[in-house]
């Protein structure tokens, strides 16, 4: 393992510490917790988000005015406990209550669960919207679901101005229902992630195979062989995702290609440019796209691709409003 | 047979040796099937458990287990932090009526299948904790229920968490909750039943 750190069991302290520094003008933290909360907070319903480390900029990275009012950082690939999701949610109140966005992990749901209990018993109304925009997993009751990837960066941002023009909390849970069952992602992975604690990848490739599926946190994938062009990847991927929509009539989608840590941007735009010519035999209009690291996985090799429906114009404009936080 | 609030406070320093002991082994169980942090977790919880126990003076039982939970619930995270949390908050608030050992056992199981969902054989906690209850309730408790209750989890395939993401490929592989809540069993018998 070789990382610029200091000491490996307080990686996510340290970066904690340096993001502070860094956009002081735009976060801060709660003394004592793992919780980024942004220092302008009008008086709308509060997003809260977060999850384990390892994923930045994610969720730290999308805290500010237009987007979340809070992120909890758990330890390395690890969800937070449910104090600092408390702690999150009481910051994050102004009276309007507080709307959580969870990825669907069984850790992260059950300790988001936990700290709703708790809000709740101290009188903050707490709702949350679901995650699952991974489709390389069946959604079947043999396994935890589908999981929570890129997608939920896209939910951050069209969650995000709503809650600014003031909708409330009811209406935020319900346009978020709707909006994560039409957003999917399907990733690829060409190395595994190493948690700087365990010093070595949670899983291993050979030097010319890939893997179809892997999730954010190196969970296995549905398919591995030898390394393909990006205009081979791209039509699985795209393949894969369009059967997830129903392109009888052409639709309207945004894009996002998202990189996983360690492949460059470089490699990102050569890969969208197929993403975007292999579109071209399926009945979609590109309205929105974004290209760029998002939700990572430390220092996997890969990308994701995600897919979502745009149909609804609120969606586009949301998507397309002025935030003010650290990497959108 | 009742669990006195020392009784429980040396059950549960018995269960961090363990876990400290077997903080890699657990790891690496969860690299088979997992994300490969369930031994640096549970460790960094029962540390925290520790610290707040040996600052407890003639605790009572509910005492010690509330200590327990919040200390887990607060230092776990994943998974692992809330199923332990809420058995041992079960514990708890059943230790205010009853300390009679198999009820305890019991609520605490009822804890973690109302906070995680699984049900008997898939392949979690619950696989271990459920034998133990049944056995304690029925008298026929020994060391060997445990062993045999944990060992059963290898041929299963894993249906909730993430260990059912590997599908058929968590057949073959023990569970590292079972193991781990294994481990608070064989503490239990060393420390109480004995």
């Amino acid at each position: 393992m070789k990382k610029i750190i200091n000491d490996a069991s307080q990686v996510v302290g340290d970066m904690l510490k340096g993001m502070l520094l860094a956009h002081d003008d735009l976060i801060e933290a709660i003394d004592n917790t793992n919780v980024v909360v942004a220092k302008d907070k009008p008086q709308t319903v509060g997003l809260v988000s977060g999850g384990g480390s390892g994923h930045e900029p994610a969720h730290a990275g999308f805290v500010g005015d237009g987007m979340l009012r809070s992120a909890v950082l758990g330890e390395m690939f690890t969800s937070p406990t449910p104090d600092q999701v408390l702690e999150a949610i009481k910051a994050s109140d102004t009276g309007q209550g507080v709307l959580l966005i969870v990825k669907n992990y069984t850790g992260d749901v059950m300790n988001f669960d936990m700290a709703k209990e708790l809000a709740e018993m101290e009188g903050i109304e707490v709702d949350s919207v679901l995650v699952d925009d991974d489709i390389a997993v069946e959604n079947s009751t043999h396994t935890a679901g589908k999981r929570g990837v890129a997608g939920t960066v896209l939910v951050h941002k069209i969650l995000g101005k709503l809650a600014r023009d003031g909708h409330t909390l009811q209406e935020l849970k319900q346009i978020g229902d709707a909006l994560v069952q039409d957003i999917h992602t399907l990733g690829v992975a060409l190395s595994g992630a190493t948690v700087p604690e365990v010093g070595k990848p949670g899983f291993t490739l050979d030097e010319d195979e890939m893997e179809y599926g892997v999730g954010i946190h190196g969970e296995p994938g549905y398919r591995r062989e030898q390394l393909k062009s990006s205009r081979e990847i791209s039509k699985e991927l795209v393949e894969k995702l369009v059967k997830e929509y129903n392109l009888n009539e052409t639709k309207k989608i945004g894009l996002l290609v998202n990189g996983l840590g360690a492949t460059p941007l470089m490699e990102l735009y050569v890969f969208y440019q197929d993403v975007v010519n292999e579109l071209k035999n399926h009945n979609v209009e590109v309205v929105f796209k974004k290209v760029g690291n998002f939700m990572t996985s430390i220092d996997m090799a890969g990308l994701s691709l995600t897919l979502i429906d745009l149909e609804d114009s609120s969606r586009l404009d949301a998507l397309n409003a002025p935030v003010h936080v650290v990497s959108w | 047979m009742e669990l006195t609030g020392e009784q429980a406070q040396r059950w549960i320093l018995c269960f961090q040796e363990k876990i400290e002991k077997n903080k890699a082994y657990l790891s690496d169980l969860d690299q088979a099937i997992g994300d490969g942090d369930h031994g640096s977790n549970m460790y960094r919880g029962v540390q925290a458990v520790k610290e707040k126990l040996n600052e407890l003076e003639d605790p009572t039982t509910e005492e010690v287990l509330k200590t327990t939970a919040m200390a887990l619930i607060s230092k776990v995270g994943g998974a692992s932090g809330p199923l332990y949390g809420s058995a041992f908050m079960q514990m708890a608030k059943t230790a205010k009526e009853t300390t009679e050992l198999p009820e305890l056992i019991q609520a605490g199981l009822e804890g973690i299948k109302q906070r995680g969902k699984a049900e008997l054989k898939d392949k979690t906690m619950v696989d271990a904790w459920a034998p133990v209850a049944e056995a304690l309730t029925n008298g026929t408790f020994s060391n060997d229920t445990i062993d045999q209750a944990v060992e059963d989890t290898k041929p299963l395939q894993a249906k909730k968490g993430r260990a059912s993401y590997v599908g058929e490929r968590s057949i073959g592989a023990l569970d590292p909750g079972a193991v781990s809540s294994g481990y608070l069993f064989t503490a239990l018998v060393e420390e109480v039943l004995k």
